[in-house]
């Protein structure tokens, strides 16, 4: 029988494993060690700015005992979605920190480094042929604002892994992927079915999280034959059930039965879930559909502004019933400071916890019972100077205002900080979400063989 | 009148993208599942009530028997990390449900 074992170590690079984790999967003797590095989850920040939101130390200390591990046992490392959000910038960073590992333990790694940015000039000429589809509930977006956008990546489908695992390389780190490629990848190069190995990468990129008790950052392993999979989390202290398996499979997404992705979609209408004894799930059933035409998710980011904030707490029963009434006014005072300013040029939001901070919109409790409450007084502007300004203006007026009723007037808010204001710099929102139809699924992840820790020819 | 507390193993939200927002139910137990699903207790009335939005934003109720499961997925009012927007991973919307009874 044919079988293809992986050994996914954590929910993301970075998030850290136990060692004695890890040594338990090695000894299971896996085919491949994977990782998603990646996540839309924290934010448009990251993507827009090129910047991880992991640390890079801890990404350091997990990829070094991958790497030395795939060395020692001669099977392929494979990094998804480098660096966070895998734009070039990320991957740029993946690379440096692999550098110093090769520098510190002395390993030569034959790397495929997979890019998946695309440049401005190519994604605006496919808007204005109208070939970028908004993915719902995504929006239509706005010439102006893909202008804005700084870092377009594609999800890059399995094709692109296939192809770099041909090299037999020590490690392939990937740009943005969709987060079960490169656990799938191993085993469809093998001729293992896309369907069941999509799904066990699916549940295998958030590592021990299928697990009970769950954890991003303990190892699972996931072993794929031609009629199903079976999933084993490597810490005795877990143990997956048809319960922990099931409920992963509905987690952070809309549809449990049908998941798009990069070509296609993973049936699981007709999956089974049967468990084998105290520890382990086989899973049975699962199928890839595939789309008449191969499609690409594209993900952008776009600069609004930069962002001042400060933080304070009122106490005083007076104020806080007539806490709506104060914004108000504060607001006023602020316009008719800055009359000269443009509308546009600057927001200004209060934020009010104990009221309605968490869930705005949504919140159904409108009653304020709270003795004390927590304010944040945000302004996002075409500079951080503006930004500084408005917040400092809209700060002191909202500290001395003499709201009807006062008898607190030495002044209205509590704040825990000197300095009271936070410069939170540059402000992204996400832009694109739209699907690129594609002939070639390769064609947009060029890649590159790189020696890691070899001496350069021009040395 | 029972709290949903009492049926419930999981009641969660989280992003599904950075658009949606999706809830999770997992039941204790097929019963527990069966009965919520006999009292029509999660439906898109229920939802569009308790959250103060449309009809047309709630994107899917969905049933996952194999977790003994009811899902249901809304649009998000504002993008993830949005200006104004509050809630970046959408883990701390599901507070509401809390409060459902049988």
């Amino acid at each position: 029988m044919r079988e293809i074992k992986i050994l996914s170590p954590t929910a993301i690079l970075g998030y850290g494993f136990p060692e004695e984790s890890f040594a338990k999967g090695l000894a299971k003797k896996p085919d491949a060690i994977a990782v998603d590095a990646g996540s839309t989850d924290p934010g448009p920040y990251y993507l827009g700015a090129g910047i991880s939101f992991t640390d890079k130390e801890a990404v350091k200390r997990d990829l070094k005992i991958m790497i030395k591990a795939g060395k020692e046992h001669n099977i392929p490392v494979l990094v998804g979605t480098a660096g966070g959000s895998g734009a070039n910038s990320h991957l740029d960073w993946t690379v440096e920190i692999v550098r110093e590992i090769a520098a510190e333990t002395g390993l030569i790694l034959q790397t495929v480094v997979i890019q998946a940015e695309l440049a401005k000039a190519e994604v605006e000429e496919k808007f204005n042929q109208g070939k970028l589809k908004p993915l719902a509930p995504a929006e239509e977006l706005t010439k102006d604002q893909l202008s804005d956008t700084t870092n377009i990546v594609a999800q890059m489908g399995v094709e692109p892994i296939i192809k770099a695992l041909e090299e037999e390389p020590d490690l392939i780190l990937a740009g943005r992927a969709y987060d079960p490629v490169v656990f799938a990848a191993p085993a469809i190069k093998a001729g293992l079915p896309a369907g069941l190995a999509l799904h066990m990468g699916k549940i295998l990129e958030c590592a021990s999280i299928a697990a009970d008790p769950g954890s991003g950052s303990d190892c699972m392993f996931g072993t794929l034959r031609d009629d199903h999979f079976i999933l084993e989390p490597l810490n005795n202290k877990r143990r997956c059930t048809v319960t922990s398996v099931a409920a992963h499979t509905l987690y952070e997404k809309a549809d449990p039965y049908h998941l798009h992705g990069p070509g296609g979609v993973i049936n699981l209408t007709n999956s089974a879930f049967e468990e084998l004894d105290e520890r382990r799930v086989k899973v049975s059933g699962s199928k890839f559909v595939a789309d008449e035409i191969y499609t690409l998710k594209l993900e952008g980011a776009r600069r609004v502004g930069y962002r001042t904030i400060s933080i304070a707490g009122t106490r005083d029963a007076i104020m806080i019933d007539q806490i709506d009434e104060i914004i108000d006014e504060v607001r006023k005072m602020v316009n008719d400071n800055f009359t000269e300013l443009n509308d546009d040029s600057y927001q200004l939001l209060f934020r009010i916890y104990g009221k309605d901070g968490v869930m705005g919109a949504l919140e159904p409790v409108q009653e304020v019972t709270s003795h004390e409450l927590g304010i944040i007084i945000e302004v996002v502007a075409d500079t951080q100077q503006l930004a500084n300004t408005i917040c400092s203006f809209a700060r002191s007026s909202m500290l001395h205002y003499g709201y009807p009723g006062r008898v607190a007037t030495a002044g209205n808010l509590a704040f825990p900080y000197s300095p009271s204001d936070f410069k939170a710099g540059e402000v992204y929102e996400f832009s694109l979400h739209h699907l690129l139809e594609v002939d070639d699924p390769v064609a947009y992840f060029p890649m590159q063989i790189v020696n890691i820790g070899a001496k350069r020819s021009d040395d | 009148m029972a709290s949903i507390r009492e049926y419930v193993d999981v009641i969660r939200s989280k992003n599904a993208g950075p658009y949606a927002i999706t809830f999770d139910l997992i039941f204790k137990d097929e019963a527990a599942y069966r009965k919520v699903k006999e009292a029509d207790l999660i439906n898109k009335k229920m939802i569009t009530k308790l959250y103060g939005i449309k009809a047309e934003d709630v994107i899917s109720v969905i049933d996952f028997k194999p977790a003994h499961a009811i899902k249901f997925t809304i649009r998000r009012p504002l993008s993830a990390g949005a200006v104004g927007e509050r809630d970046v991973y959408g883990a701390q919307q599901h507070a509401p449900l809390l409060t459902l009874e049988l």
